[in-house]
């Protein structure tokens, strides 16, 4: 009782010859796009390398990447392989590569689908690598004299002017850590010095934020030092001034922005998947119509197709004692002792009357 | 005097006919190209309009644009005419129009080495127009409440950031105008009171300039206000840091950037109109060769081709005059018409 049975007329198999051919081109395409997809976001994930913490975040583009360049050559293969179908002679040339290339596309097919989860459950691990890198690149943002760390002020300050972000949770955080070096703090004046002393660190805090927090949609001139000090500025009233500095944090926009990207690409992915796993039934298809033409023998004949031959249950079975006597082939059988020959009926054949021959007289 | 003469055989004139055939595809493509580059240039003089004072620089995208889709017109008749070319039989209907197409063909692509010429004279005028502009927009920045002006501040500010600019030819513009309006002032407070008797005109004038003007690159937190007092911050000295702001003005930034464009532009124009050049002396090489075996029993004799048949000025002159007929700028006079009655 074969799996979906289908009946295919000579010019249907031939028809379905040409579809595939057509379509293993398409998707060589489709394997072009995912390996430049791969591409694409390892090169975003680059971009922002200092301010993530070390992750397992390049295991997606990689995968992306390796999958896109199999997929192009399993799909070669395949419109070659399609190719020659429609005539029956060549096909004998594919016969049997046939089964194990669709044994190896199935499983492929299986690492396009992981592939597009794994797009989607980066999130978890994005946002703590962002959490961290983040944290880490405010307080080294005053470090401009120390070498490796010299750029992340200007990281920081263009990621804040790029996503309209301002710290990590939002612009207190900058209170709470010293973001003027104390190359430019001078330590005779004494507002500095109680400012150091106040703190138990020694460090120099205080309530204002980097000019990359300013937004740009304020009608007033930006104000970035006592921010929370209304008496300081004229006309201000802080807890009510929403367009002075940007109000969303920085890993909130960064999360958003990864998220919209891998989101596009793990649907491109999945719509990419659907259509390899077609290309694949299709090609299951031709494969076991033409076995049966060959095992019927008209090449113009009707043949059926099917995707397995058997059940599932059945062809499981199948395989699995199949694998289990693979194990067996190099193993004795110790029923008669370990001797082969022991308890073997006689087969020799005596010729058309099967007599056996006369014992021959021996010389005395 | 003939102008370009070549002797075509048979098979040369195929092989003409031929590689015309594909050239004109590529010159249409060519066409669309410098149309789409047209459209391409006038957006982005066009987002950043608002920094201009007028739009005479315009007037090279929009050439680009009619050049661009007269030469795509141009090359789709040319591909027509080389295809019909090798058939005597097809060949005739296409007399009449020859000589209008050679003529609007080779106005447009005069048109195109023109508009490639524009784009080089027009920098002063669009260094002239970005000047007023900028400092038409550095003058409103504080203008926030005034319907109509209310997005200088922003527009300013973002090209500031985006071109990493200050002010018009430097950052000393902003010391020259209010930049912080009225609203923000503390009128009670005897520091303003001050330096706003200080002016003549009665504005709030300070060293200091927006937060736009900001370097990233800078090792230290920006300095923007109180940038020439030394003594204001600590271990600063104004004359030698080139770090804290943009040193670059924003009328320089934004010229250069049109002009590299621009640039980038007329470079692939030409090329396209050296393509649409040769299509043309092939088409009209093809179009004499095959005029000369009309009529003939066999086809494939060998043939002359010219580009010209008379000289260059009597070429022009016989084009001009029906043009100028049109226009009446080539009236007979009351006089001649008189002695023309008389003799006849």
């Amino acid at each position: 009782m074969a799996v979906l049975p289908i009946k295919f007329t000579k010019t249907k198999r031939d028809k379905l010859a040409q579809v595939l051919w057509v379509l293993n081109w398409i998707s060589v395409v489709t394997g072009i796009i995912l390996f430049s997809l791969g591409i694409f976001l390892k090169v975003e994930i680059n971009k922002r390398q200092d301010l993530m913490a070390e992750s397992q975040l390049q295991s997606v583009p990689n995968m992306l990447i390796a999958v896109g360049l199999i997929a192009c050559l399993i799909n070669f293969l395949g419109g070659k392989i399609c190719y020659d179908c429609v005539d029956t002679n060549k096909f004998l040339r594919w016969k049997l590569v046939m089964l194990p290339y669709i044994i190896c596309t199935f499983f492929f097919t299986l690492s396009v689908l992981v592939g597009a989860l794994m797009c989607y459950s980066m999130h978890g691990q994005l946002e703590e690598a962002l959490t961290l890198g983040l944290r880490d690149a405010m307080r080294h943002y005053k470090d401009t004299d120390t070498p490796g760390r010299c750029f992340l002020k200007r990281t920081v300050d263009l990621l804040q002017i790029q996503f309209q972000c301002c710290g990590n949770e939002g612009y207190r955080d900058w209170f709470q850590i010293q973001w003027v070096s104390n190359r430019y703090l001078d330590m005779s004046q004494r507002e500095v010095v109680d400012r150091l002393r106040s703190n138990v660190e020694g460090k120099y805090l205080m309530d204002g934020v980097p000019f990359s927090c300013c937004s740009v949609n304020s009608p007033r001139p930006c104000i970035q030092h006592q921010i929370t000090n209304n008496s300081a500025h004229f006309n201000y009233d802080f807890q009510t001034e929403e367009l002075n500095l940007w109000t969303r944090g920085c890993r909130q926009a960064l999360r958003d922005y990864y998220t919209n990207i891998m989101h596009s690409v793990g649907l491109t992915v999945l719509i990419i998947w659907l259509f390899e796993l077609s290309v694949l039934t299709g090609v299951r298809y031709l494969q076991t119509s033409l076995e049966n033409v060959l095992r019927q023998g008209d090449p113009e004949c009707e043949s059926d197709g099917w995707l397995l031959e058997n059940s599932f249950v059945e062809t499981a079975r199948s395989n699995l004692n199949i694998i289990k006597h693979l194990g067996k082939f190099n193993q004795i059988n110790i029923s008669s002792n370990g001797d082969p020959n022991l308890d073997k009926p006689p087969t020799a054949h005596y010729g058309p009357d099967n007599v056996p021959p006369k014992p021959l007289p021996m010389a005395s | 005097m003939v102008v370009g003469k070549m002797k075509l055989t048979f098979q040369k004139r195929v092989k003409l006919a031929q590689g015309l055939w594909m050239l004109s595809w590529f010159a249409t493509l060519g066409g669309a190209v410098t149309f789409a580059l047209g459209c391409f240039l006038k957006t982005e003089l066009r987002r950043r309009g608002e920094v201009m004072d007028n739009t005479d620089i315009h007037c090279v995208p929009n050439t680009l644009m009619i050049v661009g889709l007269a030469s795509m017109g141009i090359n789709y008749f040319a591909s027509r005419i080389c295809q019909d070319a090798l058939d005597p039989g097809r060949f005739p209907r296409w007399k009449t129009f020859l000589k209008p197409f050679y003529g609007c063909s080779v106005f447009f692509t005069t048109l195109m080495l023109i508009s490639v010429i524009l784009s080089y004279i027009m920098k002063g005028s669009l260094e002239t127009s970005l000047k007023i502009g900028l400092k038409n927009g550095i003058r409103f920045y504080k203008d926030t409440d005034t319907p109509g002006r209310c997005f200088q501040k922003q527009t300013i500010d973002r090209l500031q950031m985006e071109f990493q600019c200050c002010g018009n030819s430097n950052y000393r513009d902003w010391f020259e105008v209010q930049w912080i309006s009225n609203r923000y002032l503390d009128f009670s407070s005897k520091e303003v009171k001050d330096r706003i008797k200080s002016n003549v005109d009665g504005r709030y004038l300070i060293d200091s300039v927006p937060f736009s003007c900001c370097n990233p690159s800078s090792p230290r937190p920006c300095i923007q206000y109180r940038i020439t007092n030394n003594t204001a911050h600590y271990n600063y000295e104004h004359q030698t840091d080139e770090l804290n702001l943009f040193i670059h003005g924003c009328r320089e930034a934004l010229v250069n950037y049109y002009m590299g464009l621009m640039n980038a532009i007329g470079a692939v124009v030409l090329s396209v109109f050296l393509l649409q050049c040769s299509v043309l002396a092939s088409v009209r090489l093809l179009q004499t060769s095959m005029e000369a075996v009309a009529g003939q029993e066999n086809v494939e004799v060998d043939s002359e081709g010219y580009l010209l048949e008379k000289g260059v000025k009597e070429t022009f002159m016989e084009y001009v005059d029906p043009v100028l007929k049109l226009l009446w700028l080539n009236e007979v006079t009351p006089a001649e018409a008189k002695a023309e009655a008389g003799t006849s």
